[in-house]
């Protein structure tokens, strides 16, 4: 007890010492705040390797203005109480950036302390809650489901009179639910049924029989990777023969290989995907997996993109001020060209929102292929 | 050995009150957190360790006390009302699952109880317009104390400890009244007990009550404490780590809680500050459990009673041969 | 009426795996008096040995036999030598806490040691579709579904038949007169976990390629498996198989016909109806309580 007290004394007065003086660090101290066990573990884990990833880069090219970056890991639990402790302490060991939770029932909590403690928090969260509280602090990684959800609906329009809703029983997927029930309000198209399912689910067959009882002519499935996987099984196994349409978590290539042969035909609107036809994103696939021995899926991206991010708004700014970095990336354009870490072109509005390219897959042959590239709402500069 | 205790407990409760000022906000929010589970497994100690009751679903009146209160107050009703009404709403639903508890025994009713957390848990996700789903209530806010703010983090700290001592002294003195002799009895032989004419029923259905209204309280302090309450947190996986705090600590022991507690929450964040352990600190958790049961089954608590137990049996033993060689004629 | 069947079927595919998870928990309940709550982590550990032995080269088959090897000595007499052996004489709820302890142990283990990802797993019955009666069932599903019930009725018949089997029972019913009778009461009892290391090597066998093999993959089935082997009935192996069938097609129709949202609570409500009104199980004897 009483190290603990002496060292507690000593990283108090170290960190009053250093309170205002955050030029004078020798390296730019990021927290990795994730969900690393629990019902976001997958998620978790994958956006952290891809910000160590991206960390490791960009420290071997000389860091940022000069400085490396130090990142820590920590586990959220996939819990917004520790979430929230978690960033408290982030904040008192005097980080310059946060990034993470994915989850956005603990980003929800965590960034009312980034954000009294003005320091940028960049999130994997997707649901549109995050950037409607007037957080000056918070930054997205993906588009928001209010973003995203408009692009999906204008497809399903062209497919659909009558859509049977899967979705998965957690923020995630309600929050979907929500956004693409909001988008398709006013459309031709019409929602037969809103069927319910359990992270983790095994047995699809009265989810899918739902579904074709329903009298849909098409189907969107808005659930994480496995149940994904499942769910195009069972749907093939009782015959559906119509369209399948999803988001970026139905046609990655971990659900494509779980799968097999029921994932073709599938049609998603993806963000994010290691399989787009960019020279850079492809870069990246390899260098994820030969680091670390696997595929990355969205959330990879999303950790890694994140940290180019900040790299590019520390670098406009030009020195380490977390409130300059802040209000820098309102408005924000950064060009893949100029910096290739961030994969493709993408812009930040004010309240922290993303916007860029994003493209409709289909696989065929057990392989996602883009067949229309949807271009940033805000017509970006091209290439 | 009691001048011992008495110089211990003066050494913790200096700690407790002097500790926070020289810590940093996340060093209080660990203290306040760990407060509260003391508090939760408190009442769960009543239960399964003075009453010998079998609860796995302990979590589900800890969620209803947060929810109880962040409703009311989301409903303008204050933290002073909602966390007694917290309290006893626990009671009440710890009574009616005292019933089940009258008509099965120990692993039966361990899963009736994780049975019971599971479909609490179930309504706190699916019922949406009541609590939220799975998006929560978000912004709880703090109580205030007779024109005080609580809503920094030291303030609200000594809230926790006031309260958390307060439900403590309760429980001693309960404890140490019949009623407390009345739950031992229940625990060690209760179809006995019954024949010394003490009311099984009445003792069974009040050690679940009682132990559900201290979680009750645990958790309207949390709800404050996080200010953002989902499901999550009081689902099955968090009834077993409250159960394995309590034997861990110690069951039947009154500062089980205390140390069960630290171990389940304070020390698995120092562990996560080692390098190279943060990923497995649970692993090691889990492996930390199975050799402590091995070695300790009746938790950390009972370690300075086996000692003396120990001993007792070595003197006793020597004794006997001492006795036997001088009956014998010969010398030992 | 074919909705009904489709479910109906789907639920018995997904029930025989509930009871084959159960299968080995009311085995050791019966004949060692251990409570394990790590069941669902025995079952995810082979699935994931199997892997480790395929990537290594070997064949499906073969990487079974050997996952089946490895965990008879580790899931079975490892576990019963270091946590079962010197805890049985403090009761009964010690072996649950340490067999908790496990689970979480063995679950994040895999997580950090291995993976976090979900992985495929190949399946013995390839992916061929069969319409029954306008009911479409996998062949995964029939072979499963039979499987089970070959494994349950063999072990009935091992328990009832054969003079191993009896001295096992005898150890079960009672053990003091079973070692004045000469039985080996030690070797017995490690049989018993010996058969559960196997079965739940079985069960992993029959069941990832629907589950995937993934670090809490053990999560879900060890609690269906609990139920269900406490509503068919604890001392009866095929109480276990009953039980399963139930929850799983009781599931299936109430995610159809009354909730989605509330399937988890459909073993839960059939869990609690059987203890209140027949504790010992649908199939069970009663236990007497001793003062």
């Amino acid at each position: 007890m009483h190290k603990r007290f002496t060292l507690q004394l000593l990283a108090a007065s170290a960190a009053l010492a250093l309170c205002g003086t955050a030029a004078a660090q020798s390296s730019i101290k990021i927290a990795n705040i994730v969900e690393l066990s629990g019902g976001g573990a997958t998620a978790g884990t994958n956006f952290k390797n891809g910000v160590e990833l991206a960390v490791k880069e960009i420290n071997a090219a000389g860091g940022i203005l000069g400085k490396k970056i130090e990142s820590t890991s920590n586990d959220t639990q996939s819990n917004p109480g520790v979430a929230k402790g978690l960033t408290q302490k982030a904040v008192d060991n005097e980080v310059f950036a946060i990034f993470g939770p994915v989850f956005s029932g603990s980003i929800m909590v965590s960034m009312a302390e980034s954000r009294r403690a003005e320091v940028p928090n960049w999130t994997g969260g997707e649901a549109a809650s995050i950037t409607q509280q007037g957080n000056p602090f918070i930054f997205r990684t993906s588009f928001t489901q209010e973003t995203a959800m408009p692009k999906v609906a204008k497809y399903i329009v062209t497919k659909s009179k009558n859509l049977a809703i899967m979705y998965v029983n957690n923020d995630f997927g309600k929050g979907g639910l929500d956004s693409i029930k909001k988008a398709l309000n006013g459309s031709p198209t019409k929602i037969a049924a809103e069927i319910s399912t359990e992270p983790g689910q095994v047995d699809w067959s009265a989810a899918v029989l739902r579904a074709k009882n329903s009298g849909a002519d098409a189907v969107f499935v808005y659930t994480n990777e496995e149940e994904s996987a499942r769910a195009l099984r069972e749907l093939r196994k009782q015959g559906w023969d119509k369209p399948i349409i999803g988001e970026t978590t139905l046609t990655g290539q971990k659900v494509i290989e779980l799968a097999g042969e029921a994932a073709n035909g599938a049609v998603a609107h993806v963000g994010l995907t290691v399989d787009a036809p960019n020279p850079e994103m492809l870069k990246f696939k390899a260098n994820f997996y030969r680091e670390y021995k696997y595929i990355s899926d969205h959330n990879g991206i999303k950790g890694y993109t994140g940290v180019y991010t900040l790299k590019a708004a520390i670098e406009k700014v030009g020195k380490l001020d977390r409130k300059a970095v802040a209000q820098a990336m309102h408005g924000i354009f950064i060009s893949a060209a100029k910096q290739p870490g961030v994969l493709m072109d993408v812009s930040f509005d004010n309240r922290g929102d993303l916007d860029r390219e994003s493209f409709m897959v289909e696989v065929k042959n057990g392989k996602q292929e883009v067949i229309a590239v949807l271009p940033a709402l805000n017509a970006a500069p091209k290439k | 050995m009691k001048k011992n205790h008495i110089i211990l407990l003066a050494i913790a409760a200096a700690l407790l009150l002097v500790l926070p000022q020289y810590l940093k906000n996340y060093g209080v929010y660990l203290l306040t957190y760990w407060l509260i589970f003391v508090l939760a497994t408190m009442g769960l100690n009543l239960t399964v360790g003075y009453a010998g009751q079998k609860s796995l679903g302990h979590a589900a009146f800890f969620g209803i006390g947060a929810y109880t209160v962040a409703i009311l107050l989301k409903a303008g009703v204050s933290w002073w009302i909602g966390m007694p009404l917290a309290a006893l709403l626990c009671f009440v639903v710890g009574l009616i699952l005292g019933f089940p508890a009258l008509r099965v025994q120990t692993i039966y009713l361990a899963f009736a109880t994780l049975g019971f957390n599971t479909a609490v848990w179930l309504v706190m996700r699916n019922e949406e317009w009541l609590t939220g789903g799975t998006f929560g209530i978000n912004n709880v806010a703090r109580p205030g104390l007779m024109g005080l703010s609580l809503d920094a983090n030291r303030p609200y700290y000594y809230f926790v400890l006031g309260v958390t001592v307060v439900m403590a002294l309760l429980l001693l003195g309960l404890l140490r009244s019949p009623w407390g002799k009345a739950f031992t009895a229940l625990r060690d032989n209760p179809i006995r007990a019954e024949s010394l004419g003490i009311n099984i029923r009445a003792y069974t259905l009040l050690a679940f009550a009682i132990g559900a209204a201290y979680a009750g309280v645990a958790g309207a302090l949390f709800a404050s404490l996080v200010q953002f309450i989902e499901p999550a947190p009081f689902a099955v996986a968090a009834s077993i780590m409250m159960y394995l705090m309590v034997v861990m600590g110690g069951p039947g022991y009154f500062f089980g809680p205390v140390l069960g507690a630290a171990m389940g929450v304070v020390v698995p964040e120092w562990m996560r500050d080692v390098p190279g352990v943060s990923e497995w600190y649970l692993p090691m958790f889990g492996a930390a459990v199975v050799v402590l049961m091995v070695w300790l089954p009746d938790g950390l608590l009972s370690l300075p009673d086996r000692i003396r137990a120990k001993r007792a049996s070595r003197e006793a033993s020597a004794a006997r041969s001492a006795a036997a060689a001088a009956a014998k004629g010969v010398k030992a | 009426m074919t909705d009904f069947f489709q479910l109906f079927f789907s639920g018995l595919a997904t029930g025989s795996i509930y009871a084959l998870a159960a299968l080995g928990f009311t085995l050791l309940w019966q004949a060692a008096g251990t409570i394990n709550f790590a069941q669902g982590e025995f079952v995810m550990l082979p699935a994931f040995m199997m892997l480790g032995f395929m990537a290594m080269g070997a064949p499906l088959l073969v990487a079974f036999l050997l996952a089946c090897l490895v965990s008879v000595v580790v899931l079975g007499w490892a576990f019963k030598k270091s946590i079962v052996d010197p805890l049985l004489r403090f009761g009964m709820m010690p072996i649950v806490v340490a067999t908790i302890g496990l689970s979480i142990a063995m679950r994040n283990g895999v997580r950090a040691g291995f993976s976090a990802e979900a992985h495929p797993f190949p399946s013995l019955f390839g992916d061929a579709l069969f319409k029954v009666a306008g009911v479409t069932v996998t062949a995964a599903d029939i072979g499963t579904l039979v499987f089970a019930l070959l494994i349950v009725v063999g072990t009935q018949a091992f328990l009832a038949k054969t003079v191993t089997g009896r001295a096992m029972q005898a150890v079960a019913q009672n053990t003091e007169s079973a070692s004045v009778l000469g039985i080996n009461v030690p070797r017995m009892i490690f049989y018993t976990f010996a058969i559960n290391a196997v079965l739940a090597c079985a069960a992993a066998l029959l069941v990832t390629p629907t589950y995937l093999a993934k670090f809490d993959m053990g999560e879900s089935l060890g609690t269906k498996a609990f139920f269900a082997a406490i509503i068919g009935g604890f001392n009866n192996s095929r109480g276990a198989l009953l039980g399963g069938l139930i929850v799983g097609v009781s599931e299936n129709l109430a995610a159809a016909y009354i909730s989605p949202a509330y399937k988890d609570a459909v073993a839960l409500v059939i869990f609690m109806v059987v203890i209140l009104f027949k504790p010992q199980g649908l199939l069970g004897k009663k236990e007497e309580r001793k003062v």
